[in-house]
């Protein structure tokens, strides 16, 4: 009742914590991950790492990814993986997209976001990352 | 016998207000594992408690809106809510993009609110059974009022006839397209027409052309849907709403209509489950039983038609049936 079956769809929250203005880029993905068969709940722009946090438990997703450009992300990520630490959900693999400068990118990964994408990532990478991070083979 | 200390302990976890637990066992029944199903029936006796309001119309005309504001309105009053909200998904990859929690904001703290959202998932009639059971089991978790947005079309407008004890359906002014989908059946679930984006020009006139369709319609069974414009940008109008949906409520009770109705869907419900069952039953014995894989072959050569097989597969199941 857990753990996806191979039949059961992948669901995933995308989210865009922070106070940035548009979603394209998160919208994009989100289509991508539809595209290869994955259930996206899509919380839109301006989450808190409290309502992240919450949408992932009530919506039992296997995998949350969260867009930013803002420049927040060494406050609002780790945030994040505090309250799933917090609400016994830290199982639940967090990945991220956005600008993020290599040096951030290092320390979130050591926090553990389990994979980090720049701008230039290719959809076909992202979604192969993502489903294997939702079966727990990643 | 329904003493919290005798449930499976998943359905006693969701009695008490066990969030994770509820999420889980939702996925159990999205997903047809049957490892859910004595927790459903676990917590059977403990539904049929809550308010369960379907709104249902075509895409955009601010269901999601009309949900949020609805919510806090209901939060305001003190009553608990759960929602699901229903969205097709692709018929080309099997996925979705489920965006219904987009509108939806609450306060931080409040645990007064469980937010659903949920994919229809292609199978004919599947959603419409699984709505079903996520309903019971937020009806189960004790929440008051259950919020169930589905687009108005084809088989989920089912799950909404078999779930909701009120259907709102939501318009907006210039109903010109609309006037067909309101043909095509959303005109006979509504108990209430909810004219949204009412900020826009033409409400008052939707307003009237509504009631003309409704007059027409003449009272179902005693009841005669009520016409309600709200804005959910303005905020306003939900109240007169939430008042026309008790209003319905009401007279569920004073009617009789209620236990009628739910008699009815239960019914139909049980019937559904033989259906399967037998239908399960029926399709696993043509693929093994040599007897009735060659009666498949006669049928795939044209030598016998589908109803002859059809009364002799089931000959057959009542002659088992009387060894047994
Ligand atoms: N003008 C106006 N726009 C609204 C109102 N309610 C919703 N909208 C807009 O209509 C669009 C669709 O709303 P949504 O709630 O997602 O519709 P749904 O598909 O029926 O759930 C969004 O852009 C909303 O901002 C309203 O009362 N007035
Ligand atoms: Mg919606």
């Amino acid at each position: 009742m857990k753990k996806p079956s191979r039949s059961a769809p992948i669901r995933v929250l995308i989210a865009k914590p922070g106070l940035d203005g548009h979603d394209r880029g998160a919208k994009v993905v989100a289509r991508a991950l539809r595209d290869a068969g994955m259930e996206v709940i899509y919380a839109g722009l301006r989450q808190t790492p409290e309502e992240i946090v919450r949408s992932a438990i009530e919506e039992d997703v296997d995998l949350i990814g969260l867009s930013i450009l803002s420049g927040a992300h060494m406050a609002l990520f780790p945030r994040v993986l505090e309250l799933l630490r917090r609400e016994k959900s830290a199982k639940i693999p967090v990945f991220a997209g956005g600008i993020i400068p290599d040096e951030d990118a290092r320390r979130l990964k050591k926090l553990g976001v389990r994979a980090i994408f720049g701008p230039g990532t290719s959809l076909e990478t992202i979604v192969t990352t993502a489903r294997q991070l939702a079966r727990g083979a990643a | 016998m329904n003493g919290a200390g005798r449930l499976p302990a998943a359905a006693r976890a969701i009695a008490t207000g066990d969030r994770r637990a509820l999420a889980r066992t939702i996925s159990g029944i999205e997903n047809g594992d049957p490892a859910v199903v004595p927790v459903v029936r676990a917590l059977y006796p403990r539904t049929g408690r809550a308010t369960v309001v379907g709104l249902t119309g075509p895409l955009g005309v601010g269901k999601s809106s009309v949900l949020n504001v609805l919510v806090a309105h209901l939060r305001e009053a003190g009553r608990t809510v759960g929602v699901v909200a229903v969205d097709p998904s692709s018929p080309f990859s099997g996925g979705s993009v489920l965006g219904d929690r987009i509108r939806f904001e609450r306060a931080a703290e409040d645990t007064g609110v469980y937010f659903r959202s949920m994919a229809s998932r292609g199978e004919e009639g599947g959603i419409a059974a699984a709505t079903r059971q996520v309903v019971r089991l937020l009806d189960a978790a004790g929440f008051e009022v259950v919020l169930v947005e589905t687009v108005g079309s084809g088989q989920v407008d089912l799950a909404i006839r078999d779930v909701a004890t009120t259907r709102v359906v939501v318009l907006v002014p210039h109903l010109g397209d609309e006037v067909q989908t309101l043909k095509a059946g959303l005109f006979e679930i509504a108990d209430v027409f909810c004219v949204n984006k009412s900020d826009l020009p033409g409400a008052d006139l939707a307003r009237k052309d509504l009631a003309e369709l409704v007059s027409l319609g003449g009272a179902r069974h005693g009841w005669s849907p009520r016409i309600v414009l709200t804005s959910a940008l303005a905020r306003t109008g939900v109240p007169e709403l939430w008042e026309a949906v008790e209003a319905h409520e009401k007279f569920l009770d004073a009617s009789g209509a209620r236990a009628e109705e739910d008699r009815r869907r239960l019914a139909r419900e049980i019937v559904g489950i033989v259906r399967d069952r037998v239908g399960r039953d029926a399709m696993a014995r043509l693929e093994k039983d040599p007897e009735l894989r060659r009666l498949l072959d006669r049928v795939a050569s044209r030598q016998l038609d589908p109803y002859a097989a059809a009364d002799r597969l089931y000959a057959q199941r009542a002659r088992r049936a009387r060894q047994r």
